[in-house]
C-alpha cells in the first residue's frame, strides 16, 4: 500500500522505537503533524521553543543512551533549534532532528519561512540530509539513526520539504543499512591494545584519566573493573563523572579548570596517563605546553580525529571503549604481570597527602547559604541517586564538585558549549525517560531565565522536577572572572530586576519555596523531594561572594591552581 | 610543507561545501581546488592543495576522512605522484615580434596558441604549478589580460591508487 510522506514518516520513527518526540509545530510539517495525531505509539511533546525541544532530547539522550528526536517546522523553527543542535554536537548527543522545509518547488526562492537549513546547521552537525524524493525517505531516516547513534555520537539533521510529505509511495523500512563512506572502527588493533597493556603495567605513577566517551560507550563497568585490577587513581573530565564511582577510594576527582588538587597534581606528575573517552579539552589540559611534561600517553578514542589533536600522543587506540577496555583487561588477566607495588604505593601516598589538602573545603558555619551545603544536602538526602541536570555556571561546577555520582548516565549537563538554558528542558527530557525517578536541575537565577518558558511544559506532562536555583544574584562565573582577572569591576554580571521566582513557579502551576536561612535548606529540600507530583522550585538566596574553588586560571599549567 | 590530497566523495549536493566549510572552520588554508564526477557517476574526485606542519596535515586528513561523504583519501605527496595544472592565458600581442615571441616561448613550454585575435593571443598550457608559474614570469614584459588555473590535480605514479 501507498503511503504519504508523513505517514512513511511516523512509521519509520516507529520502526527506530522512537517513544517520545520533542517538537513545535508549524506550517512545512502539518502534514507530519497530521498523521501523528492519527496514531498513539510516539509520544509528541510539545515544548515552548524549539531550543528546548533539542535540549530535552539531549536529557532523554544523555540519560538513556538512546538516541533523542527532534521535529521542527521550516526557518525560524529550525534556527530556534541549532543552539541545541550546537551544543549537541560539541557533546558527541545522539539525536535526530527533523525540520519541515518549504516545498522542493520553492528551495531557493527566498519562501515564506524558508531558510537554507542544511547549511546552517552543516558546521554544528555530524552529518545532514535534504529529502529531494519521498522514495528516499525512509532510507534517509535509517541514515540518519544509524549514523547519528554508532561511531562518535552526534546530532543528524534530516530537512523535508512539504511536497514529500504528501507524495506517495510504497513503504518498506530497511532492515540494515551501509554505507561505503562511513564506517566507524569498533574493535581496537589487538598490537595496539598490547602495547598500551605493556606501557600502562610498567607505569610508576599512574593516572587514569577518562571521559565523557565511557559513558557514551555503555563502559562504565568495564572502566570500573580495569581500574580495580589496576589499583590506579583515576580522575574523571566533567562529561565523564559518574562513570566510576565517585565515593570509591581510587577516585580522586574531577581533573581541570576546577577540578580538584590531587586530580591535577597527579595529572602533572603522572609517568603514564591512560586517557579513555576523553578528548584533551583546553579546560582540562590548561596551558598545552606545560601539560603532563613527564607522561607517556595511551589514549582510547573512537574518533581517530580526537586522537593527538591537541596533545601528542604515544599509544593510540582507535575503537569503542568498552570494547577495547575489555580487550585490555583480557590481555592483563591471561598474563602474569601486575603493576610494581612499590611506587604505586608510594604514589599514593603522594596523593593522599595532595588529597589531605582538602581543596574542597568551604566554611560550614556561614550566616549564609552555601551553595557547597545546598548540594552536599542534596546528595545526602537522594542518596546520590538522582538524575540531575543543570545550567552553566558556578553553579553547574558546585554540583559537579559536590554531588559525588556513583553511577553513569545521572549527570547531565553542557559541557562543550556551555549553554545557559540546558537545564531545565534536559530536565524534562530526562524525567520523561524516567518517569519515577528523582529529577533535579540545579540553576543559576540567571541560567534558569534563558528556558524559563519550559515550566509550563513541565506542567502539561505532570513532570515533578525539583529545580534547585542556587540564587546569587549574579552572573557567578562571569563576576567570579571578574573579581579575579578585571580588579572586581563588575561588568554587566549583576541580575538586576529579578523576578520573584516564588510567584512566577506558583503562576505557572507549580510550587515555590524561597530558602533563606543554612537552618532552613535540608528541610525545604525533604519537603520538596516528598511532592512526589509536584514540579518544585526551590529559590536558595546563596552567598553572593561564593566562588569556585580550586582554579586554574587560563593559560596556566595544572599545578598553578588557585587555593581557597 | 604543501600537500596534495584527493578524495572521492559521494557526487551529492552539498559534499563540496562540507569541505569547502570545514576548512574555513577550522582555519586550514586551501591553495587550490578542483572537483569533477569520475567514471563512476556517483562518486566525485576533488583535488586539494593546502599547507600545514605535519600535525595539521594529520588533522586535515582526519577530519576530512571524518565526513560522511568522503568515500576514501590519499596524500599523494606521501606517493611518487604527477601534478598536473591546466592555465589558459591571454596576452596582449601587438606586432609581429611580440607574435613570434608568444609562439617562440610557448613552444618552450610546450603550450599551443588556441586563439588568436587581431591583437590578442590566448595561450593554453598543463604542467605542474611551478612551470605555469615559470611561464607567467617569462610573459611578465607582455600585457597579460587574464589568467585562467584549473588548480592542481594529480595521480600517483605506479600501483598506488586511490579508487573503491
Ligand atoms: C563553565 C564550564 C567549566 C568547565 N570546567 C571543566 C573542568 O574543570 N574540567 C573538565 O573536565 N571539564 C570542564 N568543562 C567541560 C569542558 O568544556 C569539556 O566539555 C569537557 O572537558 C570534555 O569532556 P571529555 O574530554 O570527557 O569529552 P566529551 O566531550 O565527553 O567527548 C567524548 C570523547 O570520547 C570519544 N567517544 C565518544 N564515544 C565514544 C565511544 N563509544 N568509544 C570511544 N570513544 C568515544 C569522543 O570521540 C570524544 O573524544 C567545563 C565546562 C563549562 C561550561
Ligand atoms: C547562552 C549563554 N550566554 C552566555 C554565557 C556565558 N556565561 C557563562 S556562565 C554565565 C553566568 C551564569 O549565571 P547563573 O546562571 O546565575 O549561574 P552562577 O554562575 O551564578 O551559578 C554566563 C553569562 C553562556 N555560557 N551561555
Ligand atoms: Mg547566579
Amino acid at each position: 500500500m501507498e503511503l504519504t510522506g508523513a505517514e512513511i514518516f511516523v512509521r519509520c520513527l516507529q520502526e527506530e522505537n522512537v517513544d517520545t518526540l520533542f517538537g513545535y509545530p508549524g506550517g512545512s510539517v502539518l502534514h507530519i503533524y497530521d498523521a501523528l495525531y492519527r496514531q498513539d505509539k510516539v509520544e509528541h511533546i510539545l515544548v515552548r521553543h524549539e531550543q528546548a525541544a533539542v535540549h530535552a532530547a539531549e536529557g532523554y539522550a544523555k540519560s538513556t543512551n538512546r538516541p533523542g528526536v527532534v521535529l521542527v517546522t521550516s526557518g525560524p523553527g529550525a534556527t530556534n533549534a541549532v543552539t541545541g543542535i550546537a551544543d549537541a554536537y560539541m557533546d558527541s548527543v545522539p539525536l535526530v532532528v527533523f525540520s519541515g522545509q518549504v516545498p522542493t518547488s520553492l528551495i531557493g526562492n527566498d519562501a515564506f519561512q524558508e531558510v537554507d537549513t542544511v547549511g546552517i546547521t552543516r558546521p554544528c552537525v555530524k552529518h545532514n540530509f535534504l529529502v529531494k524524493d519521498v522514495k528516499d525517505l525512509a532510507t534517509t531516516i535509517k541514515k540518519a539513526f544509524y549514523v547519528a547513534t554508532t561511531g562518535r555520537p552526534g546530532p543528524v539533521v534530516v530537512d523535508i520539504p512539504k511536497d514529500i510529505t504528501a507524495d506517495k509511495c510504497e513503504f518498506q523500512y530497511p532492515r540494515s543499512i551501509k554505507m561505503r563512506s562511513y564506517n566507524p572502527t569498533v574493535k581496537g588493533h589487538p598490537g595496539q591494545i598490547r602495547r598500551a597493556v605493556d606501557l600502562i603495567l610498567s607505569a610508576r605513577q599512574p593516572v587514569i584519566y577518562s571521559g565523557g566517551g565511557v559513558i557514551l560507550s555503555n563502559a562504565s563497568r568495564s572502566l570500573t573493573e580495569l581500574t580495580r585490577l589496576l589499583n590506579y587513581p583515576i580522575t574523571n573530565t566533567l562529561m565523564g563523572l559518574g562513570a566510576y564511582p565517585s565515593s570509591d577510594k581510587q577516585f580522586i576527582g574531577m581533573l581541570g579548570m576546577h577540578g580538584t588538587y590531587e586530580a591535577n597534581m597527579a595529572m602533572h606528575h603522572a609517568d603514564v596517563l591512560i586517557a579513555i573517552g576523553a578528548r584533551f579539552d583546553d579546560r582540562v589540559t590548561g596551558n598545552i605546553e606545560k601539560f603532563c611534561p613527564n607522561a607517556r600517553i595511551v589514549h582510547v578514542d573512537v574518533d581517530p580525529a580526537s586522537i593527538s589533536k591537541n596533545v601528542k600522543v604515544d599509544v593510540p587506540i582507535v575503537g569503542q571503549v568498552d570494547s577495547v577496555l575489555k580487550a585490555m583487561i583480557k590481555e592483563i588477566k591471561a598474563g602474569e604481570r601486575r603493576p610494581d607495588p612499590e611506587p604505586l604505593e608510594n604514589w599514593w601516598k603522594q596523593i593522599d597527602e595532595w588529597r589531605s589538602m582538602d581543596c574542597l573545603k568551604y566554611d560550614r558555619d556561614s550566616e549564609l547559604i552555601k551553595p557547597q551545603y545546598v548540594l552536599e544536602t542534596l546528595h545526602r538526602l537522594t542518596q546520590g541517586d538522582a538524575f540531575v541536570t543543570s545550567d552553566v555556571g558556578q553553579h553547574q561546577m558546585w554540583t559537579a564538585q559536590f554531588y559525588g555520582f556513583d553511577k553513569p548516565n545521572r549527570w547531565i549537563n553542557s559541557g562543550g558549549l556551555g549553554t545557559m538554558g540546558f537545564g531545565l528542558p534536559a530536565a524534562i527530557g530526562t524525567q520523561l525517560a524516567h518517569r519515577d525517578e528523582t529529577v533535579v536541575c540545579v540553576t543559576g537565577e540567571a541560567s534558569i531565565q534563558m528556558c524559563i518558558q519550559e515550566l509550563s511544559t513541565a506542567l502539561q506532562y505532570h513532570l515533578p522536577i525539583k529545580v534547585v536555583a542556587l540564587n546569587n544574584r549574579y552572573m557567578g562565573m562571569v563576576r567570579q572572572w571578574q573579581e579575579f582577572f578585571y580588579q572586581g569591576r563588575y561588568a554587566m554580571s549583576y541580575m538586576d530586576a529579578l523576578p520573584d521566582f516564588v510567584q512566577l513557579a506558583e503562576a505557572y502551576g507549580h510550587v515555590g519555596m524561597r530558602i533563606e536561612s543554612p537552618g532552613d535548606v535540608e528541610g525545604a529540600l525533604k519537603e520538596a523531594l516528598d511532592m512526589k507530583d509536584r514540579l518544585v522550585f526551590m529559590d536558595f538566596i546563596t552567598d553572593q561572594s561564593e566562588n569556585v574553588y580550586p582554579m586554574i586560571p587560563a593559560g596556566a599549567g595544572q599545578n598553578e591552581m588557585i587555593l581557597l | 610543507m604543501r600537500h596534495i590530497i584527493s578524495i572521492l566523495m559521494e557526487n551529492e549536493s552539498g559534499a563540496l561545501s562540507r569541505v569547502a566549510g570545514l576548512f574555513s572552520a577550522r582555519g586550514y588554508n586551501i591553495e587550490s581546488l578542483t572537483v569533477a564526477p569520475t567514471e563512476d557517476p556517483t562518486l566525485s574526485r576533488l583535488t586539494l592543495v593546502t599547507r600545514g606542519s605535519d600535525q595539521v596535515i594529520e588533522q586535515i586528513t582526519k577530519q576530512l576522512n571524518k565526513l560522511v561523504d568522503v568515500v576514501k583519501l590519499l596524500d599523494l605527496t606521501e606517493h611518487r605522484h604527477i601534478e598536473r595544472e591546466m592555465m589558459l592565458i591571454k596576452l596582449k600581442v601587438q606586432d609581429a615580434d611580440q607574435r613570434a615571441e608568444v609562439m617562440r616561448m610557448a613552444e618552450i613550454f610546450r603550450g599551443h596558441i588556441i586563439d588568436v585575435s587581431a591583437a590578442t593571443y590566448v595561450v593554453e598550457l598543463t604542467g605542474d604549478s611551478d612551470k605555469l608559474d615559470a611561464f607567467v614570469e617569462s610573459m611578465s614584459h607582455f600585457e597579460v589580460i587574464e589568467v585562467v588555473r584549473s588548480g592542481v590535480m594529480g595521480i600517483a605514479r605506479g600501483d598506488v591508487a586511490l579508487k573503491l
